[in-house]
């Protein structure tokens, strides 16, 4: 067991280390001059601009040859510093994404968990009853293979402009600002709404249709069928093809959390919602290098932590995995 | 009489049509025989068996009945079956390697099905424990999972579990075809012993393998494309056998067959027909080295001799 998890430590530490460099090469060989960007904003004469450039090129270390700016980025990474933010100068790319983080956490947490629990609720009832399969199926189906773009774009403009219920853009109100009152609490959760309601309905549905295939397909395996010829009740096989049926879909579960610090970049764009999504796509407009960096390396460390707590989820869950775990290769 | 069955006819729904795999067979099996059910690949073996278990879709009951014990099995109704399940007919299916749960201990599994049925594990344990003996396994499989176990262990633990309740029928589904040779006989002889002290009354065993019917078996019926074509006691059918598609099984067996070395014949050529449209008249007309005019119409299953039945329209030799 400790050598299993010793391996599997080394392989995300060695994934890890060759994640953070392609992260930390991809702004580098992307088209076009951060800081001219940056300086374009203020008018300034070409001679002053260049004298500013040389400047700030020091200043961000974008002087140094290339092999001294990669051991710069590491030994900054270690102290927990990701630089400076080139768009939102000069605030540090840690608070950066510290501000937006929230709203994703507060958005994708509970459309995720929500609909994993509900679409698997509905999905293992639908296995079995033929009724709730023709009506729930259908639906589930409906809302998984239609786009995620036209769902959100429909229930925003039904809800929003239609019926006039709900707002469509933003976190909250432009007339209030963050605060700890109900009023503010208020406006969060009525523009919280439709990004949540558009995600839980695609997650709702791919599920759903997930549990009932998967269910659908342990039943019919050979042990259910021996239990069935040894006259075991309904209820019994349906909880064994239940709990297999599980493994996938918690696994799924897993990997979908790890990656919520991604945000959900459609969904904050169709409603102008300011969380990582909406970040990474305007510092990838404004090549903003630091602020990229930074968002990747939260989506890395999600992602890694994620497929974490599905191994050790699996070696809880599956037994069949335990047996890999004496040290030969699994 | 533990058990007769009357013109079972099941047929499977396809997306082409139905497939009549059991097509009229009637038989009987009676306290403490063991009778081999023997035939080629196809040709209806797991269908019979398991329609005395469990007819599910895509299976469909489409006419016959079957008595066991004096009562009627309620063949075309799956729920109510269950209540026959495991003690009434009992099943060592032919996918025996993977009947278990991957993901459950099997002691923990077993006594999951034993609750279901108001039982205690812990009172059937010594019991178990000894028959566990008896297949020489040791009682620690319980706290194993399937998978830890050998493909022959797994299909010997399910031997004990499908027997633990000591059924009136065992059917027994090509418990020998995945061992080696030397395995085989003694899984045969272990199903004999079972049968022998009572922990099963009767068996039906299933394989296209007579080598291993011949040494059990006190009875044998063959089929061919969906019917029964001869049954009579084990030895008539290996010594004398009358219908030209058993004589044709025997002769392809190496050590008994060369008793015939005079009318044998080298394999079987040809194929079994089509189940989706089976021609009229006799259905082993196409393979037949005795085909007759007569064939066009259906040879019934008649009795030629005590306990020794044929459906074929020429009685030679
Ligand atoms: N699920 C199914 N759907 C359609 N046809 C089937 C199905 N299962 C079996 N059959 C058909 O029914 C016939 C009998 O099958 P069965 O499994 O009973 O044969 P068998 O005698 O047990 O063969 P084997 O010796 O290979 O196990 C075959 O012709 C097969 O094609
Ligand atoms: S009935 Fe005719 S075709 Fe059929 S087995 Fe007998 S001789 Fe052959
Ligand atoms: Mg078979």
């Amino acid at each position: 067991m400790p050598r299993y998890f010793a391996r599997k430590l080394l392989i995300y530490a060695l994934t890890f280390v060759l994640a953070v460099t392609i992260d930390w090469l991809i702004p580098r060989f992307m088209p076009g001059d951060p800081i001219a960007n940056m300086l374009a904003r203020v008018s300034v004469n070409t001679n002053a601009a260049q004298v500013m450039h040389d400047y700030y090129a020091h200043v961000f270390g974008l002087d140094l040859p290339l092999w001294r700016q990669y051991l710069n980025f590491w030994g900054r990474l270690l102290q927990g510093d990701l630089g400076i933010s080139l768009y939102l100068f000069p605030t540090p790319v840690t608070q950066v994404i510290a501000r937006a983080l929230p709203y994703d956490i507060l958005l994708l947490v509970p459309a995720i968990l929500l609909s994993w629990f509900a679409g698997n609720r509905f999905g293992a009832l639908a296995a079995r009853n033929r009724w709730l399969d023709n009506v729930v199926s259908p639906v589930a189906y409906l809302f998984t293979a239609m786009p995620y773009m036209w769902l959100a774009i429909l229930l925003a403009w039904y809800l929003g402009l239609v019926l006039g219920i709900l707002p469509i853009a933003g976190a909250y109100a432009f007339s209030l600002h963050p605060a700890w009152s109900a009023a503010f609490g208020l406006s969060l959760l009525q523009h919280w709404f439709l990004p949540f309601l558009s995600l839980f309905l695609v997650g709702f549905g791919g599920q759903a249709i997930g549990m009932r295939n998967l269910i659908i397909y342990e039943l019919e395996a050979d042990y259910a069928r021996y239990l069935e010829a040894l006259g075991a009740p309904q209820r019994l096989v349906r909880k064994h093809a239940f709990g297999n049926a599980m493994l996938p879909q918690i696994t799924g579960l897993a990997l979908a959390l790890g990656v919520v610090v991604a945000g959900a970049l459609v969904t904050e764009v169709v409603f102008s919602y300011p969380g990582i999504g909406s970040l990474l796509l305007a510092a990838i407009q404004r090549q903003d290098y630091f602020l990229i960096q930074g968002c990747f390396l939260f989506i890395i460390i999600g992602v890694l932590l994620g497929n974490f707590i599905v191994d050790i989820a699996y070696v809880v869950l599956d037994p069949r995995t335990r047996r890999g775990m004496t040290g030969e290769p699994a | 009489m533990s058990l007769s069955v009357q013109e079972l006819r099941v047929y499977y729904q396809t997306l082409h049509g139905e497939v009549r795999a059991l097509d009229g067979v009637s038989f009987s099996i009676a306290d403490g025989e063991i009778m081999g059910l023997a035939g080629e690949s196809g040709c209806g073996k797991t269908t019979l068996g398991y329609s005395l278990v469990r007819l599910s879709p895509p299976r469909r009951l489409v006419s016959g009945r079957a008595v066991l014990d004096g009562e009627e099995l309620p063949l075309g109704d799956p729920d109510a079956m269950r209540r026959f399940g495991w003690k009434g007919v009992s099943i060592v299916p032919q996918f025996a390697m993977s009947a278990l749960n991957p993901r459950r201990r099997i002691g923990g599994m077993i006594a999951e099905l034993l609750a279901a049925r108001k039982l205690r594990y812990l009172e059937l344990l010594p019991e178990l424990e000894r028959r566990l003996d008896l297949v020489r396994l040791p009682a620690a499989v319980l706290a194993m999972y399937p998978f830890e176990l050998s493909g022959g262990m797994r299909q010997r633990m399910v031997l004990v579990l499908s027997t633990l309740l000591n059924p009136s029928l065992l059917v027994a589904d090509e418990v020998t075809s995945a061992l080696d040779v030397s395995i085989q006989r003694a899984v045969a002889q272990l199903l004999a012993e079972f049968r022998d002290r009572g922990l099963v009354k009767s068996m039906l065993v299933i394989t296209h393998d007579l080598a291993v019917l011949y040494q059990i078996a006190d009875t044998i019926a063959v089929m061919y494309a969906g019917k029964l074509v001869e049954k009579a006691s084990a030895d008539v059918i290996i010594r004398a056998p009358r219908h030209p598609y058993t004589r044709l099984l025997i002769s392809s067996l190496p050590e008994i067959g060369a008793r015939h070395a005079r009318c044998r014949l080298k394999g079987i050529p040809g194929q079994p027909p089509s189940l989706l449209n089976p021609p009229l008249g006799c259905r082993f007309r196409a393979r037949c080295p005795a085909v007759s005019d007569q064939c066009g119409e259906e040879p019934p299953l008649r009795e030629v001799a005590a306990g020794h039945q044929v459906a074929c329209w020429q009685q030679p030799c």
